[in-house]
């Protein structure tokens, strides 16, 4: 490992200062043990993390180059990169990378525009604000799957959901909200449970806002607008980049809601809902091309890590940014 | 789950062989720490940000109930897994000669209906008991799929259909269960309806027994029909079919219920009998895919007319239970669906069902008026058993319990004759009390079993390579016929033309019958 080449230079520095004498009899340990004391706590952790996230990763990468199928006996065996072109060249992985992005977006943009909102009203006070606090969060306590049940049958359900209700008030009888408008009642469940995600987090910004800044702004004349886009909205930016961040990276992963509501269907391809999650889900479970699925798998996560790559490192300047100005 | 792991604690206790409960006390234990150690992090962020002002500490001590609330949470969900651990390794024990077999089933009504009966078989065999796995439908077939072809053998006994049987049975995956069935001359195999039997048989073996069996037919309400002047034949054409909907059609009673959403065994197990019956195929003989051939769109186009003009108004999203439900309450006049509803209707909607009439699976081209072959499908629920499980013989004994006359006779006395499984055996079909109870329909299912055709489902003229009727059976097809029926369920929501639907469905199958090797 690269760290153990970094120790010994590191190792004798003390060296030139002490006898030997000294550094291996006096009572302080060895650098070297010292180095090893502070890892040692952290090597169970260390070592669960690579048990459970990089060993079924290789065994991902592994099957990734077979041509196992399981309804094919004897397919298990190597094949190259046959899995991956197989995968690249399905116009549904293609159309699966379109429905991800464009999930995610109008999910996270949403809950961010509405998170926001609700952080401000709630940044106020009045009278029962913690029950309504209580009763904004929620959403986001409920599994998923239970979500997409609730939306499923109380909300979009067929003959008796409540989106059917209020829309025959103006004389609109009988829509199949999840046939009809498969990624949006996808999106408004996804909304739905991030909302209060991204209002714990800008409120968590509105709170750390500095009293004194907004006591001058308003000694200075400014109105309740000037104060938010002059005073709050630059303060806020950094907590709204990292719930913008932190909520792309769950969303990407949904799988629970469309398996519940949709199955992947929906649109003019029957397939405005299946996401890279549910490709993949579908590729092991329909498709028993375990093959083919662990090949999705890696194309997946590469193109995952390039991208959180970038918006990290987007991220971290604005951080640096904000910084050096304040 | 919860219901199943229940049954496993209490099984476990009467076995007595775990009768100390330490290991609950010890995962106790973890949680109060963990508790705790929940409890001392949120007090130590409380303080933390209390330094700032004094809104936020208020703020902070509610976050940290939050926190301690998930940890409680967290703690809860942690017991139960261990718990869930506990009683899973308790249960593969065996001890004082009793034996747990765990079967792998489908949930719907009938599967249910055993559950609940099961003491009768304890009672018969009380050296074995039954851990059931209740699933739906795809979730089953996916875990099951995922169990036996990896050879994990979770479980001792699976419940699959006449889709699987064969192809699995031609794997190797399966046990023959011929020879432990035909030496036990009380199970007589030979009472067994042949189609049902044949279409679990590979090579002379057969390879699971069947649960329940049924086809398809037409269920009518008579009163509405006599009032608008109308009679349906006993053997209708979908042409007389979509012009009786168009007149008893109302805003507040469909014309027909229709199933509409995705699920290759759900809208395309009832499409796939239209195109039958249309003339039309999944493939040629050269295995070239048949779904922009002219019987195919007609019969989907015809399909998806009749929804939008006399179907019910949420169709995309309907399948057989909602179905069932309108129907039973009145709110569509027609169904075309499964035999196995005519013995709910009659039990759970007893007045619609004294009102129902039955007709065979609707036949004929509508478009050119041509006749068609018989289009009822062939469904079985059967149980196998996985080569390489353990237990086998005891397994045994409780397929052919599920499946025998003694059960059936013992359901009658619980659900009533009409409630029990269906389409399986001659005996329940010569039965009088049976003759009696469901008199109405059990001819028609009876037949429509007798009839059906798997061997060859479309037209006899129009030459196929492949067996099945309201499917392909070969392995690949459940994720084509996946992609197929979320088309249909585009076309009949609107969001795509019949055409649209039809080309993009076309393109899945070549790909699908190209990677198999069958298309060159």
């Amino acid at each position: 490992m690269s760290m153990s080449d970094a120790l010994p230079p590191v190792q004798n520095l003390p060296a030139a200062h002490h006898s030997p004498v000294s550094r291996r009899q006096g009572s302080r340990p060895s650098a070297r043990r010292t180095a090893w004391i502070r890892r040692l706590p952290l090597l169970p952790a260390l070592i669960y993390m690579i048990v459970v996230t990089q060993v079924p990763f290789l065994v991902t990468v592994w099957y990734s180059f077979r041509g196992w199928n399981s309804q094919v006996p004897g397919s298990n065996k190597f094949v190259g990169f046959k899995s991956y072109s197989a995968v690249l060249s399905d116009p549904m992985f293609r159309s699966a990378a379109v429905v991800t992005v464009e999930m995610t977006a109008s999910a996270v943009i949403l809950s961010m525009l509405l998170g926001t909102s609700l952080a401000i009203l709630i940044n106020r006070k009045f009278r029962g604000r913690g029950i309504v606090r209580t009763m904004l969060i929620t959403p986001f306590l409920v599994i998923p799957v239970a979500t997409g049940l609730l939306f499923q049958t109380t909300i979009y359900g067929n003959y008796f959901g409540i989106l059917d209700w209020i829309v025959g008030w103006f004389g609109i009888s009988q829509v199949t909200w999840v046939s009809t408008f498969a990624l949006p009642s996808v999106v408004a469940v996804l909304v739905w449970e991030w909302t209060p995600f991204m209002m714990l987090i800008v409120l968590a910004g509105l709170q750390s806002e500095s009293l004194e800044a907004l006591e001058a702004a308003r000694v200075d004349g400014a109105n309740a607008f000037q104060t938010f886009v002059s005073i709050t909205f630059p303060h806020l930016r950094r907590y709204i980049e990292l719930g913008l961040l932190l909520g792309s990276i769950y969303i990407v992963q949904t799988f629970g809601e469309i398996f519940i509501l949709t199955q992947g269907a929906g649109g003019s391809n029957g397939a405005a809902t299946t996401n890279f999650a549910y490709y993949i889900y579908k590729q092991v479970y329909n498709a028993f091309n375990y093959s083919q699925g662990s090949a999705a798998g890696v194309i997946v996560v590469i193109a995952t890590e390039i991208v959180a790559a970038f918006t990290l490192r987007l991220l971290s300047g604005l951080f640096q940014a904000a910084e050096s100005m304040s | 789950m919860k219901r199943s792991l229940k049954r496993e604690a209490e099984v476990s206790r009467s076995s007595g062989a775990f009768g100390d409960p330490n290991p609950m006390a010890d995962s106790t234990r973890v949680t109060i720490e963990r508790g705790e150690g929940m409890h001392k992090l949120s007090r130590g962020l409380a303080s933390d940000a209390s330094h700032k002002t004094g809104r936020s500490s208020a703020i902070s001590r509610r976050r940290a109930r939050l926190v301690l609330l998930g940890g409680a949470v967290a703690a809860i969900a942690g017991v139960g897994g261990i718990y869930a651990g506990f009683a899973q390794a308790k249960s593969s024990t065996k001890s004082t000669n009793v034996v747990t077999i765990k079967i792998a089933i489908e949930s719907n009504t009938n599967m249910l209906n055993i559950e609940n009966e099961i003491s009768e078989f304890y009672k018969l065999y009380p050296g074995i008991r039954v851990d059931f796995d209740t699933l739906n439908e795809n979730n089953e077939r996916a875990l099951v799929e995922t169990d036996v072809s990896t050879h994990a053998n979770e479980f001792n006994a699976v419940m699959i259909s006449n889709y699987e049987t064969p192809i699995w049975a031609k794997n190797g995956w399966l046990v023959n269960l011929t020879p432990a069935l035909t030496a036990d001359t009380s199970y007589d195999v030979n009472d067994l309806l042949t189609p049902i039997k044949d279409a679990l048989t590979y090579n002379g073996g057969l390879y699971s027994v069947p649960f329940y069996g049924e086809s398809s037919m037409l269920y009518y309400r008579k009163s509405i029909l006599k009032a608008a002047g109308v009679t349906m034949p006993l053997h209708p054409t979908w042409k007389q079919v979509a012009a009786i909907a168009a007149k008893i059609n109302t805003p507040s009673v469909a014309g027909i219920c229709l199933r509409g959403i995705n699920g290759w065994g759900d809208n395309l197990a009832v499409m796939d009998t239209i195109v039958n019956t249309f003339g039309g195929s999944w493939f040629n003989d050269k295995w070239q895919p048949q779904l922009t051939s002219t019987p195919d769109e007609q019969a989907w186009n015809f399909y998806v007319k009749l929804i939008k003009a006399d179907g019910e108004s949420g169709a995309s999203q309907d399948n057989f239970p909602q179905c069932e439900t309108l129907y039973g309450e009145g709110k569509a006049a027609m169904w075309y669906d499964a035999t196995v509803a005519a013995g709910l209707i009659t039990t759970t909607y007893p007045k619609v069902g004294a009102d129902t009439g039955y007709a065979y699976a609707p036949t004929g081209n509508a478009t050119t008026g041509a006749p068609g072959v018989h289009s009822g499908w062939l469904y079985t629920w059967s149980l196998s058993i996985p080569k390489g499980v353990g237990d086998q013989a005891q397994t045994l004994k409780f397929l052919e319990w599920a499946t025998s006359k003694q059960y059936l006779d013992y359901s009658a006395t619980k659900l009533g004759w009409a409630n029990i499984n269906p389409g399986t055996r001659y005996s329940t079909y010569s039965n009088p009390n049976y003759q009696k109870a469901a008199a109405a329909f059990y001819k028609v299912t009876l037949n429509s079993i007798n009839t059906a055709t798997p061997s060859h489902a479309t037209d006899p003229n129009v030459a196929i390579p492949y067996a099945g009727v309201q499917f392909v059976d070969e392995p690949w097809f459940i994720n084509l016929g996946n992609d197929v029926s979320n088309e249909l369920e585009s076309a009949i929501a609107g969001t795509e033309t019949v055409s649209q639907a039809l080309a993009a469905s076309q393109a899945d199958a070549k790909a699908a019958v190209t990677s198999a090797g069958l298309l060159k």
